[in-house]
């Protein structure tokens, strides 16, 4: 019964804050400032919101901790919890909330201030049979499945180098991604190899941010001052926590999410204009290509070769330069949101793809653990 | 199905002992018995030098990591049964590490020809010399915190 929340929730407002380096503030500061971004964005105000989503890497109880800050007593609240995807699959949650009555204005809401505060923080729990070898999370989870997909398929260093380099020519685009100088897949292949077969540019940017986005029900949606993008299908598949439980390292389970997403909106990848992919590491692109079908399995480095998935090319993917070239605050999800619906508003400047109407948003967390898949449309899609 | 819970109650009917004593004397201790839990079993194993997994007697597929009962299907009719140690690569990377922090060291997944996955490092071997299909061993050695399982390359290995 899922496809009956098809098109009954949108998306209203986005905002973000901090993006980059905001020494001085902390993640709460900058979760409340891209809150009231993103309100003043959908012409709604604070006292508007009964509805509140937020994960963090900081806060053990994320959602009391926020409304608190806002100052707000929210009638519905989640702190689903599944690492970077988690704001993905909050659209979901708020969505059923949404329609169920129990809230009417849903804010999903995040902040980060990583970089300034000193880098990458994680509540996250050792593993007892992985933490005796010293994995470095995620990055040696993401260097095993990049390496395990050489070895099965082919896949080279320089397709990897591909991904970031795609993501580097669309931040060039962005006048706020954080790095915009250009790189070259020799560049990516001879910087610091720091688990091979990943280079410190194949890795996601450590950067501060806040983000947030504000969801309505459908019907509300169309008083609002910004053309509502409506979400059409949304779903969220895990098989494992860490990588050493993960049945195939080669493949994710973004092959449920994505098909279940794309069974909730009726539509296919091929029909998918832009795409918003969790790139934490430039295998997460291939990978997430090949299991949301965009590509057959093993296929997806030959298919981001030549510059295929960047500016010009003939697949537009992480139109913001994405987590390795945009901004990636400890969890990323809700950054691929916003970029999705400026695209779909026809607000993404020199980065703009023509006639965008469908757009497919990706969250990844963990270890390629939980897979968040939803698809946005303008209002011709519904 | 007359199986199921087996070990359970005839757990329950052994008396004797500690934990410790026990496991060292029976190849086949339960663990769901309220006095040892399966991960102190199976590091306790470990100490003495023995790789064990827990297996269903029912389905009669291993499973790890150790767990009160066997994953997706719940059955708790558990044994622990000694791996014959064999595995292959599955993935490799080298963690690359400043000389004075330590060095480069290796970080492996292993598939064990009993049928599990599990995290580890090929040790007596350069860690960029380690390979996906490499055949290993395991072999045990003393880590920071207690014993450490670890593998070794095999003699048909490169």
């Amino acid at each position: 019964m899922a496809s009956s929340l098809r098109g009954k929730a949108a998306v209203v407002g986005v905002g973000h804050a901090g993006m980059g380096e905001a020494p001085g503030y902390s993640a709460m500061d900058l979760l409340a400032e891209a809150s009231l971004v993103a309100l003043n964005d959908a012409g709604l105000s604070l006292n508007d919101v009964d509805g509140l989503f937020v994960g963090s890497s900081f806060h053990f109880m994320p959602t009391l901790s926020a409304a608190e800050y806002l100052g707000i007593q929210p009638k519905f609240s989640d702190s689903n919890m599944i690492g970077g995807a988690s704001f993905v699959a909050h659209t979901l949650t708020a969505a059923l909330a949404l329609n169920a009555g129990l809230c009417n204005v849903a804010l999903i809401a995040y902040g980060s201030n990583q970089r300034t505060a000193g880098g990458f923080v994680s509540m996250s729990e050792p593993q007892p049979y992985e933490a005796p070898y010293n994995p470095r999370n995620p990055l040696t989870a993401y260097a095993l499945a990049a390496a395990r997909h050489m070895y099965e398929y082919g896949t080279t260093r320089e397709q990897l180098a591909e991904v970031a380099v795609a993501a580097r020519g669309w931040a060039q685009l962005n006048p706020e991604a954080f790095m915009r100088d250009p790189l070259t897949i020799e560049d990516v292949l001879s910087s610091r190899m720091i688990s091979d077969p990943l280079t410190l540019r194949d890795c996601c940017l450590v950067t501060d941010g806040g983000a947030a986005a504000v969801m309505v029900r459908a019907q509300d949606a169309r008083q609002l001052k910004n053309d509502p993008i409506y979400l059409l299908g949304s779903a969220t598949a895990h098989w494992h926590r860490q990588i050493s439980s993960m049945p195939d390292l080669t493949k994710t389970a973004a092959a449920e999410s994505g098909q279940r997403a794309f069974a909730m909106a009726g539509v296919l990848p091929d029909e998918i204009d832009v795409l918003e992919v969790y790139d934490a590491f430039t295998i997460n692109t291939i990978l997430f290509l090949e299991d949301l079908g965009f590509c057959k399995k093993g296929e997806g480095g030959s298919f981001v070769e030549a510059g295929a998935i960047g500016p010009n090319g003939r697949l537009p993917v992480n139109t913001n330069g994405g987590g390795l070239s945009c901004v990636h605050p400890g969890m990323y999800g809700l950054f691929l949101l916003i970029e999705a619906v400026k695209q779909l508003r026809g607000q993404a400047g020199a980065r703009q793809v023509l006639d965008a109407s469908l757009a497919l948003v990706h969250g990844n967390g963990g270890t390629l653990s939980s897979q968040s898949t939803c698809i946005l449309g303008v209002e011709a899609t519904l | 199905m007359d199986d199921v819970g087996g070990a359970m109650r005839r757990e329950s009917d052994d008396q004797g002992g500690s934990g410790m004593e026990r496991v060292e004397s029976d190849l086949d201790a339960p663990t769901a018995d309220g006095t040892l839990g399966p991960d102190s079993t199976y590091l306790n194993y470990l100490a003495a030098g023995r790789l064990m997994l827990q297996r269903s007697r029912s389905t009669g597929r291993f499973f790890f990591y150790p767990r009160v009962i066997e994953p997706t299907t719940g059955q708790q009719d558990l044994e622990w049964v000694e791996a014959c140690g064999a595995g292959t690569i599955y993935s490799t990377t080298v963690a690359r590490r400043l000389p004075e922090r330590g060095g480069d060291y290796n970080i492996v997944l292993v598939d064990l020809i009993e049928g599990p996955r599990l995290m580890s490092c090929v040790d007596g071997v350069p860690p960029d010399r380690v390979y996906i299909g490499m055949p290993v061993v395991a072999a045990f050695v003393q880590g920071s915190n207690g014993p450490l399982l670890v593998f070794r390359p095999t003699e048909e290995g490169r």
